[in-house]
């Protein structure tokens, strides 16, 4: 069941939002996902509690092995980010115009 | 509406186009030129950014230093790798967060379309891991941001 307070309160922290754009290239072991975070297994098992509970991630049996994957309200969450990155960039260009337009007003010699 | 796209590409690139109302002389000057990046090159509202060091010669250097005014910042270092005014320029940079992320290389290309430009900006990371670590780091100011704003509502 989607809670949207518990996906909230689990995107809260930058660890978890980092696994989530790691899982976003695709499957991933605990192991892989502990890797480029300096932490220990236990640490980043917490942290995938919090995300599963939150129903941002699924478990897969594999063996041995539990590889996680986005889950629907996962892949929407991540959606979102890029959304929001969207907007800082575009933030940034819609100033440039402005300073285009002002380039354009101000100067009219050329300099080489 | 939006003028910009922003997509990926295979696993290690980001490409990013958006057209511009000016010349690519303009474009490029505004890119090249620091008392014209610091004007826009600021991300979400309230950061600025007091340093603003742009070599503008292949070899050069880059840094930029961004501040949201209460204790918050960070900063990027580059070097350009060529430069053709007013069409193209290569260079890399590397986010200090302190510890340096792995290089971003990122090709800009300026090209006439009409009385205006089409900028086309191709970045390439190591690997897949690094790009998604670093749209990560990207949304992460997007995200403090709407969570500092929610704070305030609360």
């Amino acid at each position: 069941m989607y809670d949207l307070d518990d996906a909230f309160s689990a995107l809260a922290d930058p660890t978890r939002r980092a696994i989530l754009a790691r899982l976003a290239t695709g499957e991933a072991t605990v192991n892989e996902l502990a890797e480029p975070f300096e932490m220990t297994q236990p640490a980043i098992s917490q942290h995938l509690k919090v995300l599963e509970d939150a129903g941002l991630i699924v478990r897969r049996v594999e063996g041995t092995k539990r590889p996680r994957r986005l889950a629907k309200a996962g892949i929407e969450a991540i959606d979102q980010w890029l959304a929001m990155l969207r907007k800082a960039l575009e933030a940034n260009y819609d100033r440039l115009d402005e300073v285009l337009a002002g380039m354009g007003k101000h100067k009219k010699g050329k300099k080489r | 509406m939006s003028k910009m796209t922003l997509k990926t590409e295979g696993d290690t690139h980001i490409i990013v186009t958006r057209r511009f109302a000016a010349p690519p002389e303009a474009v490029y000057r505004a890119h090249t030129d620091p008392k014209l990046i610091q004007k826009w090159l600021l991300g979400p509202e309230g950061w600025t950014m007091p340093v603003c060091i742009n070599e503008a010669k292949a070899g050069g250097k880059i840094r930029y230093e961004w501040t949201n005014g209460k204790g918050g910042g960070f900063h990027i270092t580059g070097e350009y790798l060529e430069l053709e005014p007013y069409n193209r320029i290569v260079h890399v940079e590397r986010m200090h967060l302190p510890d340096p992320t792995p290089d971003n290389h990122i090709e800009t290309r300026f090209e006439a379309d009409g009385a205006g430009t089409l900028m086309t900006m191709r970045m390439t990371l190591p690997d897949g891991k690094t790009r998604a670590a670093m749209l990560a780091t990207g949304m992460e100011r997007g995200m403090e941001a709407s969570y500092v704003r929610l704070e305030g509502m609360l």
